[in-house]
This record gives C-alpha cells, sequence and structure tokens, in this order.
C-alpha cells in the first residue's frame, strides 16, 4: 500500500471547467460559494478558468470593507488562486468600463477580452458554471 | 464540545476545530497535540505559524498542495515536500496542522 504522502498525485481526468461569476459579492452566496468550488476544483487539479462581468466584476475589486454588513470580506482569498495554479481570470472589458473601474482597481492581475473571445474561451470548455 | 485552554473553556467542533479563530493562543495547539499523543517541537510550530500567517493573509486554510508548494518556497526545499509534513502531522498535514494552528478544515480537503 502506498505511503500517505506517495498519495498527492490525483489520478483521473483533467476537465477545462470555467467558471463565471455575475454577481456582487455580497447580497446572495453566490460570489463565495462560486469561489468554495474553484479552491475545490483547483485542489483536484482540474484545468480551471474564471471569468468576472456584469456585477461579478465587484468581486475583485479592491479595497471591499464589509464591517458595516457583518459578513466576512473573503476578497483576499481571489489572491490565493496563484497558489492553486489558478491563473486564467477574464473580465468582460465592457463590464469593467461601465462601472467606471480599470484593471488598477482590481486585487488580482487579470486578462480584458471582449465578448466575442470570451464566447470563444466557452466554446473551448468542457463544463461552464454560472454563478 | 469543548477544550479547557489555561482555566478557559473553548468551542470545538465535532472533529475538533476551534469554533472561533480569535480565542486561539499558542497554548491550544499544545494541548490539541497532547490529545493526540504528540508534542510540538520546533519544527511543528513553523508549520503552525505558517499556517497562521497563511490564514491573516488569505483568509482561507490552503489545500495539502498547496500547503506542501508553499512551505518549500518559505522554508526551503528539504521542508517542502509531503513527507516532511506527514511526519510531523501523521493525520494529513493540512487537517491536523490547520486544527492545531485554530483555523478551520482546509476547503476542498476529503
Amino acid at each position: 500500500m502506498a505511503e500517505p504522502w506517495e498519495d498527492d498525485e490525483l489520478e483521473g481526468p483533467v476537465r477545462k471547467f470555467m467558471y463565471v461569476n455575475r454577481r456582487a459579492p455580497y447580497g446572495t452566496i453566490y460570489a463565495l460559494e462560486s469561489l468554495e468550488v474553484v479552491l475545490i476544483a483547483a485542489a483536484f487539479e482540474q484545468d480551471v478558468t474564471l471569468v468576472f462581468m456584469d456585477d461579478g466584476v465587484y468581486q475583485i475589486k479592491k479595497d471591499q470593507n464589509t464591517d458595516a454588513i457583518g459578513v466576512k470580506n473573503f476578497s483576499p482569498t481571489y489572491r490565493a488562486l496563484e497558489g492553486y495554479d489558478v491563473e486564467k481570470l477574464y473580465v468582460e472589458k465592457e463590464s469593467l468600463a461601465s462601472r467606471g473601474l480599470t484593471t488598477d482597481d482590481l486585487i488580482v492581475p487579470v486578462q480584458l477580452v471582449d465578448k466575442d473571445q470570451l464566447a470563444q474561451l466557452m466554446e473551448e470548455q468542457e463544463v461552464i458554471l454560472s454563478f | 464540545m469543548s477544550i479547557e485552554v489555561n482555566g478557559k473553556s473553548l468551542e470545538v467542533d465535532e472533529e475538533g476545530y476551534l469554533a472561533d479563530l480569535n480565542q486561539w493562543e499558542p497554548e491550544v495547539a499544545t494541548i490539541m497535540a497532547r490529545e493526540d499523543g504528540t508534542e510540538l517541537t520546533d519544527a511543528h510550530w513553523e508549520v503552525i505559524n505558517f499556517l497562521r500567517e497563511y490564514y491573516e493573509e488569505y483568509q482561507i486554510a490552503p489545500a495539502v498542495r498547496v500547503l506542501t508548494k508553499a512551505i518549500g518556497k518559505k522554508l526551503g526545499k528539504d521542508k517542502g515536500n509531503s513527507k516532511y509534513l506527514y511526519e510531523l502531522f501523521p493525520y494529513g498535514p493540512a487537517k491536523q496542522a490547520c486544527k492545531y494552528a485554530g483555523l478551520p478544515k482546509p476547503t476542498g480537503c476529503v
């Protein structure tokens, strides 16, 4: 039998998962749930892509302060994604611009894409989950 | 469920993880380890302190693969491998060390 430390190479298929985040970070549980399943997929060494569009771009906005609403500010966790080898983060251009934001306002490095490029990325996925 | 630390009763969940991580103090780790039959050494503390810093920065407990890689980066290759961490924390480095550090169970931990 393998020793436990020899067991950390996971076997099984690697699938291309895309998580599309479209809602504000707080007020509903969607953003946090999405982040949790992203971390789980990454822990299982899947090929993970994240998209932020519509109000979802607020999820990765810098300087979030949740004191007044009494919930945990989980935005620092997006910065942990790199350590999980999740490095394909895309933001839909118009969503960002129409909210008066630029990539300088975001806590993680992202690639800006337009709707056509996004459609192309979606075409390449095996599983797409929308939150 | 609860554990007794310095005369205070601290609430823990059914798996022994501290309910409120703000109640953590070093004695929590010492007492939890002793219940598992382990005396903590400097090598254990290095990992426990690393986990507390990781949580402070990212607000999550890392998965074991991520912990191993990050330890390697911070403390050197000879420590950033599963064998070393499993020898220190035989119940699983992420799970057991996170428990001693007062963190929640790592996300994606099975």
